[in-house]
């Protein structure tokens, strides 16, 4: 009889198997991602969670027989049929007395399991279509920062610990009761004292002996033995610079749709994840407006209908109305995204030009515009759609040299480009461009 | 100084270690031999995590594995599943094989480890040396290291001919699995000397091919008659039930390496058809002795009276039959009716009555209860055991009624119930539930046309009218004919009487 301990085996042993079952269900898995990162906030975009798939892609078929013919059932628990009794069939199919098939039918036809952050985030960046590079800088996080974390036995010369080494040189020779210097060199002395007085001869011999002793001892002890050696250690840490406050800023008007809200709220998480990834402390702030602005919280931005008229100024007041409250930009480092439809009142583009270069984009580190649109959308043959009163507002002020980064987007993929032109500007990333 | 009770006992409260274990071990097999005259293979346990527990969950059991998605796929299920709190893991899981592993579970108390070691160590260990489909059909000696190749031979095919490529042919052969084991067959297969043979087939291969000889003038060929058809269906071996086994032989355009990976699936298969076809047996067997031993601890005062009532608590739910209206009906719990045999065997053994006697007139009264049920262990499978064992006290107990459902008729009949003029026909037709000429699907590949068109010709013997999953049906033959490379027909057709039911043709996929 033999008894082992598996525990310690090294885990994870299915996760090829998973990577496996991952791939083979990918296009499944990846809409079951995109409904539930549809779903859920944007600060929990990366954080894993049950997906459920139909389950018909990733049957495994088999020979097996058909509903139909003459069943025979032996089923236990009877309580009054006789034989002969006839029972009418049971709604729903061919089943015997309710014999096949799971309790209340659920469970049968979706495929329910648990997917982890990793997995989470790479199926959501990858239905992005982001490249790579940039998905790698988004998954792995910034570059650490190495901290000191106590010692170790092994490492470079450089790092040697010299306190700690001879800390521990010194116990040791403690504990193996190496001799001192001193103590030998008392011997010596004594014996020199004693030596030539033939009273004491019977005691040099005993002190020469001694001596021998302490000495081959000294040299049986060193000074520093290799496991006395320490070295200092030290630990990557991830290393977010501060903090920073996220603005998104949503048109809410009858005219933006769910589409285009689902588009803008995309483009939103992933600019939250990309803060994430660089700051320690990230905050959001959603303002809608219609022909009025107003701070909500997020099931409110992205759910809740309001009517009105577009006044995008407004937007522009209430956000600066926070940072003054809140967010001092001496203190934060502040991000904006607005995403619209385009549409403005006619009246309302000046203020909102001089809003922003005046207070606004001097307050922020980014300014996103993107403007969503249908996909597909050409407008009608032969009366090409203009650019939409906020794009020619927006675009005089890039002209003029404003840090504003704008971008039409009608389907997932316009997202990261967005983001591409953002970041890359500023060197954040840098891997994107590659 | 007498012994106190305390002295007896094998351990206290609920933490264990591993001298515990070993006691519990000891203590189990002193009972399991002498008094249950129990015979088992070495013994080897294996302390795992949950982790590891859904791990040999999602590979059927088996303690290693090659990689497929579906093995994934089957864990994520399973955790799923378990995180929800939907499922408990099984306590244990033990392996046929040669020292016999059984592994339990870090997360088990104490009792509950006395419990899966006399279940596993000794039950299931006991069946699987001594039943006669285990002894004949499986090689516990060679399965570990089997596998071990298995998963070797699959991962250097990876490397090879790219994950894709294996993967094609491992869900194709997967599909087949049910019907790539032999039913009928004497020779117990020697898995040890699998990988030498391997290896000699692909040197034979590569000894045996010629460039020089394809340049011979082909023979012309004669117009095929009636005793040539004959005599290529005996050279084909046809017909034939182990379509794995005729793909690995006789497919046109396969490559060695798939070959072998068709014939490793298929061996695979073939390890686990006896314990589809013991499941009753294997677990009655199995929670009868932990039964019996735990009692028996108890009697002997080695394990306390609320280390008994915790291990009686998750007996009792694991022999929990529901009714058939029940929520948590699923079908008929193997423990349950095989736990229900068992002892019931035992009382007729011990104390019959006069219904026993007439009915089991062999051995009702015997007095040795073991000896009957050892018997009943080594020599049957479930089909047959329940024939000749089942009775009508059991029957009663259960309340068990057949209910023939007929597609042709309005109603479902009862056709009989647990009464005297039940009885037979019932224990007939539950019996015929476990036989699995009746469950599986009696598809055989019956010729080739090989001076045509190449295309493979299946036969399916409806019985009952019970005719295959169309659309699954359609998928596996798609796997088939990806195999095969040219067409394949399934045709389906009744028994009695021969007539065609319904044809699937499939062409390879382009």
């Amino acid at each position: 009889m033999q008894i082992l301990d598996r525990r310690l085996n090294p885990s994870g042993r299915s996760l090829p198997n998973r990577q496996r079952f991952l791939r083979r269900a990918k296009s499944l898995v990846q809409e079951a991602v995109r409904d539930a990162s549809a779903k859920r906030g944007i600060r929990n975009a990366d954080e894993g969670g049950e997906v459920s798939i139909p389950l018909h892609g990733i049957r495994e078929p088999s020979f097996h027989h058909g509903t139909g013919g003459i069943r025979d059932h032996v089923l236990p628990g009877n309580k009054e049929y006789r034989e002969g009794d006839e029972i009418p069939r049971p709604p729903g199919g061919g089943g015997g007395g309710g014999s096949e098939g799971s309790p209340d039918g659920s469970g049968e036809d979706t495929f329910r399991f648990v997917l982890s952050r990793e997995e989470f985030l790479s199926l959501f960046l990858d239905d992005l279509e982001l490249p790579d590079m940039a998905k790698r800088r988004l998954v792995d996080g910034a570059d650490p920062a190495w901290q000191r974390a106590g010692y170790s036995v092994s490492g470079s010369p450089a790092n040697l610990a010299l306190g700690r080494t001879m800390r521990n040189s010194m116990s040791r020779r403690i504990a193996l009761k190496r001799p001192k210097p001193e103590a030998v060199q008392a011997l010596e002395a004594e014996i020199a004292a004693l030596e030539g007085d033939p009273e004491q001869a019977e005691r040099v011999l005993e002190l020469r002996a001694e001596l021998e002793r302490q000495i081959l001892r000294t040299r049986r002890i060193p000074w520093i033995d290799p496991i006395d050696v320490r070295y200092r250690r030290f630990d990557p840490v991830p290393k977010p610079v501060a903090r920073a406050v996220m603005f998104c800023l949503m048109d809410v008007s009858g005219s933006m749709t769910e589409d285009m809200k689902d588009l803008a709220k995309r483009f939103y998480t992933l600019l939250f994840l990309f803060l994430q990834r660089r700051y320690k402390h990230v905050e959001i702030v959603f303002i809608r407006h219609t022909h009025e602005a107003s701070e909500v919280d997020e099931e409110t931005f992205f759910y809740s209908r309001e009517t009105g008229g577009t006044l995008v100024s407004t937007a522009l007041e209430e956000m600066q109305k926070v940072v003054a409250d809140r967010y001092p930009p001496s203190d934060w480092n502040i991000y904006a995204a607005q995403a619209s439809d385009g549409d403005n009142a006619a009246g309302d583009s000046q203020k909102t030009a001089r809003l922003l270069v005046d207070t606004i984009l001097p307050a922020c580190q980014y300014y996103a515009y993107i403007e969503v649109g249908r996909e597909g959308e050409h407008g009608i043959p032969g009366f090409p759609r203009g650019p939409t009163d906020l794009w020619r507002t927006y675009e005089a002020l890039v002209a003029a040299g404003a840090p504003l980064a704008m971008k039409k987007v009608r389907h997932r993929r316009d997202i990261f480009p967005v983001f591409r032109e953002l970041f890359a500007k500023r060197g954040v990333l840098e891997g994107a461009q590659a | 100084m007498s012994v106190t009770t305390e002295d007896r006992l094998l351990y206290e409260g609920a933490e264990w270690d591993f001298d515990t274990l070993r006691i519990i071990h000891d203590a189990c097999a002193e009972i399991a031999g002498k008094e249950l005259g129990l015979d088992w293979y070495t013994n080897r346990i294996e302390v795992i995590s949950a982790e590891q527990m859904l791990d040999a969950y999602a590979s059927t059991g088996l303690p290693l594995s090659y990689r497929h998605w579906s093995f994934g796929k089957h864990f994520a299920q399973h955790e799923a599943m378990y995180r929800r709190g939907l499922r408990g893991l099984a306590y244990e899981i033990v392996i046929n094989s040669d020292p016999c592993v059984s592994y339990v579970m870090e997360e088990n108390t104490a009792t509950m480890q006395a419990l899966v070691i006399a279940h596993a160590a000794f039950g299931h260990n006991h069946f699987f040396k001594n039943n006669r489909l285990f002894r004949e059909w499986t090689d516990a000696k060679g399965i570990l290291d089997y596998l071990e190749f298995a998963k070797g031979y699959v991962q250097s095919c990876e490397e090879q001919h790219g994950e894709m490529a294996v993967e094609r042919v491992l869900d194709s052969a997967h599909a087949l699995m049910s019907h790539g084991v032999h039913r009928h067959r004497r020779r117990a297969p020697d898995l040890q000397s699998e990988q030498r043979r391997e290896r000699e087939r692909r040197e034979h291969d590569e000894r045996m091919y010629n460039v020089l000889w394809s340049t011979l003038p082909e023979k012309t060929t004669t117009p095929s008659t009636s005793s040539e058809e004959e005599r290529r269906r005996t050279l084909l071996q046809l017909p034939g039930e182990n379509i794995l086994y005729f793909l690995e032989k006789t497919a046109p355009r396969l490559q060695p390496w798939q070959r072998e990976i068709l014939r490793i699936v298929r061996n695979i298969a073939q390890y686990f058809l006896p314990q589809r076809q013991t499941k009753v047996m294997n677990e009655g067997c199995a929670t009868y002795v932990h039964h019996r031993i735990l009692n028996r601890l108890h009697s002997q005062g080695r394990i306390t009276d609320g280390h008994l009532l915790e291990a009686l608590h998750s007996h009792t739910s694991v022999i929990m039959q529901p009714g058939f209206d029940d929520q948590r009906y699923s079908g008929i719990n193997p423990y349950a009716l095989g736990f229900a045999m068992m002892t019931d065997i035992a009382r007729i053994a011990e104390q019959p009555t006069e219904e026993d006697r007439e009915w089991f007139p062999d051995f009702a009264g015997s007095g040795d209860a073991m000896e009957v049920l050892r018997y009943a262990w080594s020599e049957f499978r479930d089909e047959s055991f329940i024939l000749q064992f089942l009775s009508p006290k059991v029957m009663r107990d259960l309340r068990l009624f057949h209910l023939v459902d007929d597609v042709e008729q309005p109603a479902l009949r009862v056709d009989s119930m647990h009464d005297e003029r039940g009885y037979r026909r019932l224990r007939r037709a539950l019996a015929r539930q476990y036989d699995p000429a009746t469950t599986d699907a009696d598809i055989q590949v019956v010729d080739v046309d090989l001076s045509g068109d190449r295309r493979l010709i299946l036969e399916h013997y409806v019985q009952a009218g019970r005719l295959l999953d169309d659309q699954e049906a359609r998928q596996v033959l798609r796997h088939l004919a990806s195999l095969w490379t040219y067409d394949v027909v399934l045709r389906e057709v009744a028994v009695p009487g021969g007539a065609a039911l319904r044809e699937h043709v499939v062409s390879p996929p382009r």
